[in-house]
Formats: structure tokens, sequence, C-alpha cells
């Protein structure tokens, strides 16, 4: 198989993990989630408002599933950029707490930090917010594993 | 709008007439997200579950093949939802204070199964556990535990 060491420049860099966002992962793909920034460990990963992702038709807020997806998604991407290197990776668990609804109309952007990584287990956390990070809709924390020998 | 078409009913209403009926598509179809992820509500064998059916754009890893673990988290938030509104005589759609969610197994590309369970309800908060499986209830694909606030204060 090919290399799967992140190249250094930041913009190749985001361009290989924006496959994840476009082919690799069919579920981001559907929602329309999109890569929009990287950093050392850390990932900012944006949902597109959308009729189809909406839990209260009454009001138009969006579903907590889009927003799972969402942090899921992101933590995952700012693991790999902590390894600098894709390697198999599963979810072991993620904790969401939901602090306002999120308005509707208003895309959501979730920004995810990989603060510790074992041998063995990687520890994120993410906010996610609508244009404003000190107005937050949703905090979480989550931790993944390596899956590879 | 068209003459031909009713006007939806507000969920409240909506509720209330499935609680009666057990026309659980009625409510799930009226929710455009549990529509667009194929989540209904149905009854075996006496006992009501929550079904996410299969479809592509679930899959979050394309070469195991398994399903996205957002999509875990949707059909065990959404069970834990519908069991509040259906068994309970909930008044307003509860709201989710916070969502815990534990990755037992990889989800295969079939058919996914959730059964919530109140394991407290008071007046203002209620705590659900939930489970999903895909062929072997004994052998959990995914749990989760969930706070929601049912009234304001």
């Amino acid at each position: 198989m090919s290399d799967f060491t992140l190249p250094e420049d930041k913009a190749a860099r985001m361009e290989r993990c924006s496959v994840f966002y476009t082919d690799v992962v069919p579920h981001n793909h559907a929602l329309g989630l999109k890569l929009v920034d990287i950093g050392p460990g850390e990932a900012t990963v944006e949902l597109p408002y959308a009729d189809f992702l909406v839990g209260n038709p009454e009001t138009g807020v969006l579903a907590g599933g889009p927003v799972t997806t969402l942090i899921d998604a992101s933590c995952g991407s700012a693991v790999f950029l902590k390894m600098g290197r894709f390697a198999p990776l599963v979810t072991l668990d993620l904790r969401i707490d939901y602090l306002r609804p999120a308005r509707p109309g208003v895309s959501l952007t979730c920004v995810a930090e990989c603060y510790k990584i074992t041998r063995q287990v990687a520890f994120v956390r993410a906010l996610v917010h609508q244009g404003d990070k000190s107005d937050p809709v949703a905090s979480a924390q989550g931790t993944f594993m390596k899956t590879e020998e | 709008m068209s003459e031909t078409t009713p006007a939806p009913l507000p969920i409240a209403d909506l509720v209330r007439q499935v609680r009666q009926t057990r026309e659980y598509r009625k409510l799930t179809d009226a929710i455009p997200y549990t529509r667009y992820m194929g989540i209904g509500v149905e009854n075996l064998a006496g006992e009501m579950l929550c079904r996410m059916a299969y479809s592509p754009k679930l899959i979050g890893n394309s070469l195991l093949p398994a399903l996205h673990g957002g999509t875990l988290g949707a059909l065990l938030e959404s069970a834990a939802i519908f069991e509040l509104l259906l068994q309970t005589d909930t008044e307003r759609v509860p709201k989710v204070i916070s969502l815990t969610v534990d990755f037992l197994r990889s989800g295969k590309p079939q058919d996914t199964f959730a059964k919530a369970l109140i394991t407290r309800q008071g007046r203002r908060v209620a705590n659900v556990r939930v489970e999903a499986w895909q062929d072997d209830r004994t052998r959990p694909i995914a749990s989760a535990h969930a706070l929601f606030l049912l009234a304001e204060p």
C-alpha cells in the first residue's frame, strides 16, 4: 500500500484529510460535511444546515443525530492529525452535552482537538458552535482506539 | 398549500393520535431526519422497538464496510425520544441534555434495532438507557445513556 504519512505542508495535508469528507466516508458526504481548517491535532469541520436534517419540523431545529455524526467525524480527523498519519481507528465512546438548541438555517462548526494520545488510546474534546465560539451549541469528549498491531 | 394535502398536524397532536392508533410511521415520517435516516418504530412480539433500515448512505467505513458511528448515535437517541413520546404521557418533545454512547462492535451493512429503557422519569428530567443490536440481541453493537429535559420550570 501507499504511504499513510500525512504531508508536512498544510494545504497538502488538508487535501489528504479531505478525502474522508468526499469519497471514503459516504455518510460524511451524504450530510455535506466539509473540512474547513486543520491544526496540529486539531480539525474544524462544517455541517451546512439542510431541511432533511431537521428533528423538529415546527421549529426547524436540527436533530441530534447530525450533530453526533459531525462530532464523531471531526474527532477522528483530529486524531489522524495528532498522529500525523492515517491508521485504523475506532470510536470507543463519545459524550455530548447539548448546551443550547442550534439556530435554524445556520451551519454548525465543530472544532475538535486531540489533546492526548497514548500507544493505543486517543483522547479528544470538541466544541460545536454557529460562528461564535463563546456561545457554543454542544461540547463533547471522546476516546478512540488505534486498531493496528 | 395544495388543497388535496391536509395541513400537517402539530407534533403534539400527532403524538397523541399515534399513541392511540400505533401508526408509528405517521410520526417518524413527519420528522425529516428520521425519515431520511430510515429510522422507524415497530411493534415486534408486543414490544416497541426502533429499526434503522440499512442504506449505503449510512456507511462510515467503506473498506470494512461498517456503519458510521454517528448513525448509531442517531438511532440510539431517536429510540430514547420515541420511547418517551410514545410510552409516557409527556406533553412536550423531550430536549436532550446529554448523550453518552459506547461503541461496542462495528455495525454491519444491515438493519439495526434499538430498545430504550426509561430508568427514571422525574417531573423535569428523564434518564434513559438504550441498546442497539443487529443479528443477536445479546451482542449489542452500541449502547447509550441519555438525559432529557421534559418541562420548563
